[in-house]
């Protein structure tokens, strides 16, 4: 028997707010959590602004010992904070770190796209290459291993069942979620904390900005430099932060009497072989369209079912193409698609984070009955302005919203989409 | 330097570290690090680069395995200050 999958916590960590009130604030508001980046300046970035979350080290202080914070580094610090809100918004109780009890019904998976690129740029690389292997200490290892971020968790919950990390570059936290899903319709856990989570460090971004895909046009704007679905847009703007999900089985919920926030219907998770116009950088339209149709057929819904998206939208070339393969998947012209809004206007592309920070959007707009402004598109892009009217510049009360669909597409050709439907009991 | 100086140098490096608090309370040269302290033993390392850092000494590997207690951890260091 499958069951139903539900959505019991919800924790953030974004570069317009720390923590799912202020996220919330500035969804509504259409509010930029973009800023000017000295060291991205420094190191002579052709883009020197990003989305950096703001009061993460007085929180970190806040709710953790010292021990665990010199452990931590910036991946974990935003997973770490994440976790902790959507466990407290779950009305779980935060164990005892000297308890000796497991929750073997509870798990994780918490990707990233990139992984400890912090640890590594300020700590491994120089004190190897000064011979000084010795000095870095004991903690290098469980920062930069691809499982860290998860394994950290683990410990800080007392999680018992399955915990790792997956890695889809921009598609991961997207991905993570379709995964937890998977395994509570299994009967294999009971609840899942899902997400991703990404450092705010130009040492991830620099690689980004040699490949001329970050915006160098805007430095002087940062509120104004990312720009999904415009005809300025040149480039998207890096990012960071974490959202992570508490996904829950609809009997575990409703038997401890817990809120609900929305419903996973469906999920859909495939690639693009490379092939019909994919390639490692480029989503295969098709397989775009394939995904979207995967996920609307697992939550046995139609495509006219569908009341909003939040799309990838990253402010790249591959925005009007995107758009293209929604109408497409949903069969739906211009002037029929659904209300389309980018979540990245407003905080950047953060990368192995993305999906997870834009699904907790998507559930707090479903929940909310609006869908947020898309920010910084005034100037529709051309090849996109036929389907103009679906784009909302202000915020969108819509208190009728039943289904949402988050789509989230990353290098390596790879997709993944995720249906929410509002929770009614 | 003193010996009180020392061992107050070693307990604050150690306490973030420690797992058990009274017997942080109790600290004295014969407490053990591990057992008494309980110390993660994968810290131990970051624990002796503290050392080295806070005392301006360098402290070999082999050294590192004489410490058990928290009077180990203060004589080695004393004996590298001369």
């Amino acid at each position: 028997m499958s069951h139903r999958v539900v959505v019991t916590g919800l924790g953030v960590v974004a570069p317009n707010g720390t923590g799912v009130p202020e996220f919330e604030a500035s969804l509504r508001l259409g509010r930029s959590g973009i800023r000017h980046v000295e060291a991205m300046a420094e190191a002579k970035f052709a883009c020197t602004v990003a989305g950096v979350p703001q009061g993460v080290d007085e929180l970190v202080e806040q709710e953790f010992d010292e021990d665990e914070r010199l452990v931590m580094n910036g991946s974990h610090r935003f997973a770490s904070l994440a976790c902790l809100e959507a466990w407290r918004t779950a009305g779980l109780e935060r164990p005892a770190r000297d308890s000796a009890e497991v929750d073997w019904d509870t798990g994780a998976i918490i990707g990233t796209g990139i992984g400890g690129m912090d640890t590594t740029a300020e700590k491994v690389i120089p004190l190897t290459n000064a011979g000084k292997v010795r000095r870095i200490g004991s903690t290098s290892v469980e920062q930069v291993m691809a499982s860290g971020v998860s394994a950290r968790i683990s410990g800080q919950f007392a999680l018992g069942n399955q915990v790792t990390t997956n890695s889809s570059a921009c598609s991961t936290g997207t991905e993570a979620i379709a995964m937890g899903t998977e395994r509570i319709r299994a009967g294999a856990a009971k609840r899942m904390l899902c997400g991703g989570s990404e450092a705010a460090t130009h040492y991830i971004w620099a690689g980004f900005d040699a490949m001329r895909v970050l915006n160098r046009r805007s430095n002087d704007a940062p509120e104004k430099a990312s720009r999904p679905l415009s005809a300025s847009a040149g480039g998207f703007v890096p990012g960071a932060g974490a959202g992570v999900v508490m996904l829950e089985s609809e009997e575990s919920a409703l038997e401890r009497g817990a809120k609900i926030f929305a419903e996973i219907a469906g999920q859909g998770i495939n690639c693009g072989g490379h092939r019909m116009g994919g390639s490692m950088t480029a989503p295969n339209p098709e397989s775009v369209r394939r995904c979207i149709d995967a996920a609307l057929a697992d939550a046995s819904l139609s495509a006219a079912d569908v009341d909003a998206i939040n799309g990838h939208l990253t402010a790249t070339g591959a925005d009007p193409k995107e758009i293209g393969s929604w109408s497409a998947a949903l069969e739906r012209g211009p002037g029929e698609l659904p209300l389309i809004t980018a979540t990245k206007s407003m905080i950047g592309h953060t990368l192995g984070a993305a999906g997870a920070i834009e699904s907790v959007a998507s559930i707090l707009m479903l929940k909310g009955g609006y869908v947020h402004p898309s920010i910084n598109c005034e100037d529709v892009h051309p090849e996109i302005e036929a389907h103009a009217s679906s784009i909302p510049h202000e915020l969108r009360e819509f208190e009728d919203m039943k289904v949402i669909v988050k789509a989230g597409f990353g290098f390596g050709d790879v997709n993944a989409c995720l249906v929410f439907r509002k929770w009614e009991s | 330097m003193e010996q009180s100086q020392v061992m107050e140098g070693v307990v604050k490096i150690l306490t973030p570290w420690v797992k058990n608090d009274e017997a942080l309370q109790a600290v004295s040269l014969e407490t053990n690090i591990l057992d008494d302290l309980k110390v993660n033993s994968a810290r131990l390392v970051d624990v002796v680069i503290a050392f080295e850092d806070e005392f301006d000494i360098e402290i070999d590997d082999e050294d590192v395995d004489t410490v058990n207690t928290v009077g180990d951890a203060v004589q080695l260091i004393s004996s590298k200050l001369g």
